[in-house]
């Protein structure tokens, strides 16, 4: 599908729409853990919006919501116009990761290709697309390498080459960046802006950091834990394009505590601590399977 | 050649093979050393209690060039042949009155013979294990129910039941080709149940969201995912199936493999013991040969993987 295609769907209407989306998982029959309760968000075309709470809030689930990858209790998703499970199947959205999830086996070019070869694009299509895409992500003189060969911050950027590669009219990631070191963090985020501005993608980015949310962000969605809910929304007014001066203005001070306040508000962050696991994490990723 | 000037990746690992050779070449030295240490104990042993050293191949009254101070049994030259008369006999008749074709010539064409069987159960049962493997992954309960008797089926030992395969199948190469498929099959089916699994549970999410169907999922992330496996289950299998085919021969009535030459060589040994280890030689250097080549194989397939080149 184009992004002609993806556009005419829902002109003017959001691309992403949850409407009292609860999610409960269960294990034999019986409810567990309420990790969703109540979930209204939408998302409009070209938006770029992070979602920020504590671990366990589920904002992993709200993402693996969007993309189909697990079914919501109650309520609906609509993404582009569509149930999720039919822009799931008609290759609407990318996904990054918080690891590379790269093949070791095939090159950073053949990687890229990966989702092309499976939506039966022609071999010359891939190979134009995938040039394109490492360009964009500046990897150019690395379609040849092995994965292994790569360091973290290059992997997580074939990564973002391979989701853009087939054009999907939202890019889904789950804390991209937090592996890396903080100064590479601040490069890809830079990266990620550019990328964006070039693309027009809608975006929808878990993140842990709240200096990378408001940095990012037109909206900062602000979640609580247990049951993970939306306890604010922060618009972010801050001018674009954002750069090194835009770190350092008032302004982004303002709205960084704008937004731990909304946190704290949440009983967020006692129990902040980026990277640890947590049962709704943990159950989410099973569910998958 | 030193690494500085072999070529970097951007993480500095080396790209060209000039460390990789290095390591080969001690390879290489370690195992000459390991042979020269095996030939240094075995004529030790002679050299301290074994019977007088003649030259070899000589009339009993020939001059006597060493004589050991001890005497022990183990020693003598019908329990431990010198290793010179071993090499030597490769290059004699082995059947004197009969032809003069030489002993090596006559255990190279019993090993083509045997490695033929052999190569042909090792397709079967790699084929079958992968078969299996790949039943057993994407429906549970065949699994399940299915398992433990495919391991039972190994603890029976193959001397009971290769008879039995030949009764079922008829004497012949078939049931040699049987008995090596039912010796390779297990390794490969266990290291690929393994293996298909091994897959990162996001890599599957990934195929997902490109709303691949499973077979897509199969034979783009599966397959390749679990080659590691397989490489390591088929050198297993590899000298597997040559144990196999040689057992098979005998009961399965062959007489032109190994089978028969080692079962003849053993009930003649009082008149040529060096015959019966040099047949020995022979088979085991089968078996490194056909390793060499899966290992050979590995490599080329497994090239750009982390740690390819180990193992």
């Amino acid at each position: 599908m184009t992004s002609e295609q993806a556009k005419s769907v829902t002109d003017g209407g959001p691309v992403v729409r949850l409407s009292g989306v609860d999610k409960v998982f269960s294990r034999g029959g019986q409810p567990v853990t309420t990790a969703l309760e109540g979930i209204d968000l939408t998302i409009g075309r070209g938006e770029f919006v992070s979602l920020i709470g504590p671990s366990g809030c589920g904002k992993s689930t709200l993402l693996r919501l969007i993309g189909d990858l697990v079914a919501p209790t109650r309520g609906e998703v609509i993404v582009n116009g569509k149930p999720a499970d039919r822009a799931r199947r008609d290759r609407d959205y990318g996904m990054v990761f918080q690891a590379p999830v790269l093949f070791e086996w095939r090159t950073v070019e053949d990687n890229v290709k990966l989702p092309l070869e499976i939506m039966g694009r022609s071999a010359a299509d891939r190979t134009a697309r995938a040039r394109e895409m490492l360009d964009l992500v500046e990897l150019g003189e690395f379609a040849k390498h092995y994965p292994y060969q790569l360091s973290g911050g290059m992997q997580q950027r074939v990564a973002i080459a391979r989701a853009l590669s087939f054009e999907p009219a939202i890019l889904l990631m789950d804390e991209p960046f937090g592996a890396l070191d903080e100064m590479t963090r601040e490069r890809m985020n830079s990266e990620v802006l550019r990328i964006w501005e070039r693309t027009g993608t809608t975006i929808v980015f878990v993140t842990h950091s709240i200096p990378e949310a408001v940095f990012l962000s037109s909206r900062v969605v602000v979640m609580s834990a247990r049951p993970g809910r939306i306890t604010d929304v922060v618009t972010i007014d801050l001018p674009r394009p954002r750069g090194e001066a835009t770190r350092e203005s008032p302004r982004y001070f303002e709205l960084v505590t704008a937004v731990r306040e909304g946190l704290r508000a949440g009983g967020g962050l006692e129990t902040d601590e980026p990277g640890l696991a947590s049962p709704e994490r943990t159950l989410a990723e099973g569910a998958v399977g | 050649m030193t690494s500085a000037t072999a070529a970097r990746g951007p993480l500095g690992r080396a790209e060209t093979s000039s460390e990789d050779g290095r390591g080969r070449r001690r390879s290489v030295v370690t195992y000459v050393l390991v042979l020269a240490i095996i030939f240094v104990v075995w004529e030790g042993i002679k050299f301290v209690g074994g019977v007088p050293w003649r030259e070899p191949g000589a009339a009993p009254g020939s001059p006597i060039l060493w004589n050991p101070p001890f005497r022990w049994p183990i020693a003598n030259d019908l329990k431990l042949p010198h290793v010179w008369t071993i090499l030597l006999s490769f290059g004699e008749p082995w059947q004197p009155a009969v032809s003069s074709e030489n002993l090596g010539q006559y255990l190279f064409g019993a090993a083509l013979y045997t490695w033929r069987e052999a190569a042909i159960g090792f397709v079967l049962g790699a084929l079958l294990g992968l078969a299996l493997a790949t039943i057993f992954v994407h429906v549970r309960l065949l699994e399940r129910a299915l398992v433990p008797y495919v391991i039972a089926s190994q603890t029976i030992p193959i001397i009971a039941l290769a008879p039995l395969i030949v009764f079922a199948v008829g004497q012949g190469i078939f049931a040699v080709v049987v008995i090596a498929t039912y010796l390779t099959f297990f390794p490969v089916t266990i290291a690929m149940i393994r293996g298909l699994r091994s897959v990162d549970p996001r890599a599957i999410e990934l195929m997902r969201s490109y709303a691949a169907s499973r077979a897509e999922i199969y034979w783009k992330v599966r397959l390749p995912a679990s080659l590691p496996y397989l490489f390591t289950a088929l050198k297993i299998s590899a000298t597997a199936s040559i144990v196999g085919a040689i057992i098979g021969e005998d009961t399965g009535g062959i007489q032109q493999g190994l089978g028969r030459v080692i079962t003849t060589f053993n009930q003649y040994y009082a008149t040529g013991p060096e015959k019966l280890w040099a047949a020995i030689i022979v088979a085991s250097l089968l078996g490194v040969a056909f390793f060499l080549v899966i290992r050979a194989a590995e490599i080329v397939v497994l090239r750009g993987r982390p740690g390819a080149a180990a193992g």
